[in-house]
């Protein structure tokens, strides 16, 4: 049986769209998992080592095992955020002759094989390969290696039983909080308690024998659990959120892009995915913190050029690059309504312009750092107005990738196609060749003035630029109502 | 009010639709029937623009569809799922669709007052967004939102499709009153011989992309199209026997 589920597996994941995507991108994607894979491979190696050379005169064992507790915290915070049971995929087995049983136990062995179980993995592997070569006695560390395998996988189980109440995340939270407290303010010393369960794992290999107990209690739990659910109206319904219909009539001041407005408003605080973005954007605030404090740079340096642009402009590279993907789900809709393609694109170029606003406001404490630092900024911003707008809602015109609104935003590429790879270059590319350019040959001033200048002839010709783009959004418009129709485009 | 003069769409070497030549007055409630692949969808979205045709063009209203928008302010369609807006809940969906069409909330909920039986009491107010709704709730929300703003040409793809009996029974009354108003042009498509020559004046037949046959509906038409497809599924059953 488990050689059935684990062929669907494989078809599923070799012939699942993200695989069909273009081949630019997985090799990023592969490049990105190699890359966290090898960084928990060397932090295991490392590990010891490290320990070692900071706390001389302690057993870097010890040193682990205290802090172990936190790992344990931690991770499951993380996972109840990250990991979810995939129950949804087994629905077309419900029909078919196979056990429940069988189901149940295939849906959770699978979990146990998960890629954060395997990060795990690749860190303690590693770790226990060192302390043998160190001349630990094997017998303790194949037990304590053993063990961690097991609090691994009990932390892989306990998430799925916590994962659906948000008291549970919250006493997590106090937990991790509250030891991490009581720890530091040296109330209590947590983690050495901790520390001493943990390492009397490794004295006693016997003991390993209680963790792997854990796991296969809370396997049970999860199992019997699971096995009463497999019901359509049990587990396996998708949660329906309550609407809540918010009114935005503040919206009507922007006259007859108003609808349009409020429906891009709607969209962004709806779905999941951008809604993350807006957190995002909101915090890339901070982004210029990094430079404007580290003096090698020097206010007047390129590198500001990118933080202004960066900073006044996320919201605009974030959300305007999948323009008009956003829509893509009901875009046959939005060309066959009575919708002029023009007024589209200007709720969306007022839609972004009023982030660049928002983000430009938001920067101006760093005018702290220097006056040179608010106007880098505000010649950014105004570039971003007049120049980069136009720019990326040209470039949104190429996009021919579907994005599915319900799907969850972590790591999530749909969408992400040549086009959002290459508007980059103008984006960024431009600014900083005039800016360094015009400061070499002439002076800071005048580089600032020249982009903010730029931006303001950009916006003033904003009409017929739009024309424009409209015409080449006209041309491409089957191409991209049939693109947004595939679903595993 | 509708004519298409020598329209085809080809994907490939593929011929999906050949209509030599159709036309649909103003006023009449027109069917579409055809077994799957028969171009009844691919015709609708030529008529939407959402596709470009290979030769020949559609005109509606005096404006040819693909060179011109100006055809939108009085044609409204309900094509499938991909013409609602999953994240909206379905009134605000209804008020958008009416902004669109220069209708304010007055308007829209004098309107959807008129469709209180046909909702059944499960689509307004029921703090649900369209996407958590039940397909057949989905379709009636896509079907009413494409009556906002009087249009002049409806365009139903297969509204009778995932509706429960007591849901199909009402629409028909609701298109027919549509069609008594002279005003109104209503293009509906159906895999259900019954309903749409209940509902429909004219039905046109299309197989394999063409015309084959276009009838004034009266007693005998439901007879004349079962007789059809009956005959055709029994050709086609000899022909991939021999």
């Amino acid at each position: 049986m488990f050689k059935h589920f684990t062929t669907l597996q494989w078809k599923s994941f070799f012939r699942s769209a993200s695989l069909g995507k273009s081949l630019a991108i997985k090799i990023l994607m592969g490049f990105f998992a190699l890359y966290m894979l090898s960084t928990m491979l060397m932090a295991g190696i490392g590990l010891f080592f490290g320990l070692q050379k900071a706390f001389p005169g302690t057993d870097p064992l010890t040193m682990v095992s205290n802090y172990l507790i936190y790992w344990v915290l931690a991770e499951l915070f993380f996972r109840y955020f990250m990991q979810k049971l995939p129950v949804m995929d087994i629905k077309p087995l419900l029909t078919i002759p196979i056990k429940k049983r069988a189901i149940t136990h295939y849906v959770l062995g699978r979990s146990g094989v998960s890629i954060y179980n395997l990060f795990d993995l690749v860190f303690f592997t590693p770790f226990t390969v060192v302390l043998l070569f160190q001349g630990y006695p094997v017998l303790h560390v194949i037990g304590w290696f053993v063990a961690m395998i097991a609090v691994v996988l009990s932390i892989n189980y306990i998430n799925f039983l916590i994962n659906k109440s948000n008291t549970a995340l919250l006493a997590l939270l106090i937990l991790l909080g509250g030891s991490y407290g009581l720890d530091y303010f040296d109330i209590y010393p947590v983690h050495e308690l901790a520390g001493r369960l943990f390492y009397t794992l490794y004295q006693q290999p016997v003991f390993a024998i209680i963790p792997i107990l854990l796991t296969i209690a809370l396997y049970s739990i999860n199992y019997r659990f699971l096995r009463n659910r497999i019901f359509l109206d049990a587990s396996l319904r998708q949660k329906t959120k309550e609407a809540v219909t918010s009114d935005l009539s503040w919206t009507r001041k922007f006259g007859d892009i108003a609808p349009f407005l409020q429906l891009d408003l709607k969209l962004i605080w709806r779905n999941k995915r951008t809604k993350v973005q807006v957190f995002v954007s909101l915090a890339m605030i901070f982004y210029g913190l990094i430079f404007y404090s580290i003096e090698d740079f020097g206010l007047n340096s390129v590198i500001m050029v990118v933080v202004g642009i960066l900073m006044t402009g996320i919201f605009l590279m974030n959300f305007g690059q999948f323009i008009p993907a956003w829509d893509s789900a009901y875009f046959s809709m939005i060309m066959s309504q009575n919708i002029p393609l023009r007024k589209y694109l200007e709720a969306k170029a007022g839609l972004i312009a009023l982030s660049v606003v928002v983000m430009f406001l938001l920067s101006i404490p760093y005018v702290y750092f220097g006056w040179q630092a608010l106007a880098i900024n505000f010649s950014t911003a105004l570039y971003n107005l007049g120049i980069n707008i136009p720019v990326i809602l040209f470039f949104g015109s190429m996009n021919k990738k579907r994005i599915d609104l319900t799907k969850s935003p972590v790591g999530n590429i749909q969408g992400t196609g040549a086009a959002q790879f290459l508007v980059g270059i103008p984006l960024f590319g431009a600014p900083m060749l005039i800016y360094g350019i015009l400061t070499l040959l002439f002076s800071f001033e005048v580089a600032i003035a020249s982009l903010a200048i730029l931006g303001i002839v950009g916006f003033a010709y904003r009409k017929p630029i739009l024309d424009t783009i409209t015409l080449s959004y006209r041309k491409k418009k089957y191409g991209m109502i049939a693109g947004f129709q595939e679903k595993n485009g | 009010m509708i004519t298409a003069q020598h329209l085809t769409k080809k994907y490939g070497n593929q011929i999906v639709l050949n209509i030599e030549s159709l036309e649909i007055p103003k006023g009449q409630s027109f069917g579409l029937v055809g077994n799957n692949g028969a171009g009844k969808t691919t015709f609708f979205s030529l008529l939407l623009d959402l596709i470009q045709p290979t030769t020949g063009h559609i005109m509606n209203n005096g404006m040819q569809v693909n060179t011109s928008e100006a055809w939108k302010p009085f044609t409204s369609a309900f094509i499938d799922e991909s013409f609602l807006i999953g994240y909206l809940t379905p009134e605000e969906y209804f008020y958008f669709i009416g902004e669109l069409r220069g209708q304010n909330k007055a308007d829209v909920n004098a309107l959807l007052a008129n469709f209180e039986d046909f909702f059944h009491g499960e689509i307004l107010g029921q703090k649900k967004y369209l996407r958590d709704l039940s397909k057949g709730n989905q379709k009636k929300s896509g079907i009413v939102a494409s009556f906002i703003g009087n249009p002049e040409v409806v365009v139903l793809d297969e509204p009778f499709a995932n509706l429960d009996p007591t849901t199909q029974i009402r629409l028909k009354g609701v298109l027919k009153d549509l069609a008594a108003q002279q005003r109104v042009t209503v293009l509906v498509s159906s895999h259900d011989l019954m309903h749409v020559t209940e509902v429909c004046e004219r039905i046109v037949v299309l197989n394999k992309g063409e015309v084959v046959k276009d009838i004034q509906t009266s007693e005998k038409t439901l007879e004349e199209l079962e007789l059809f497809f009956g005959k055709k599924s029994d050709s086609s059953k000899t022909a991939s026997g021999t």
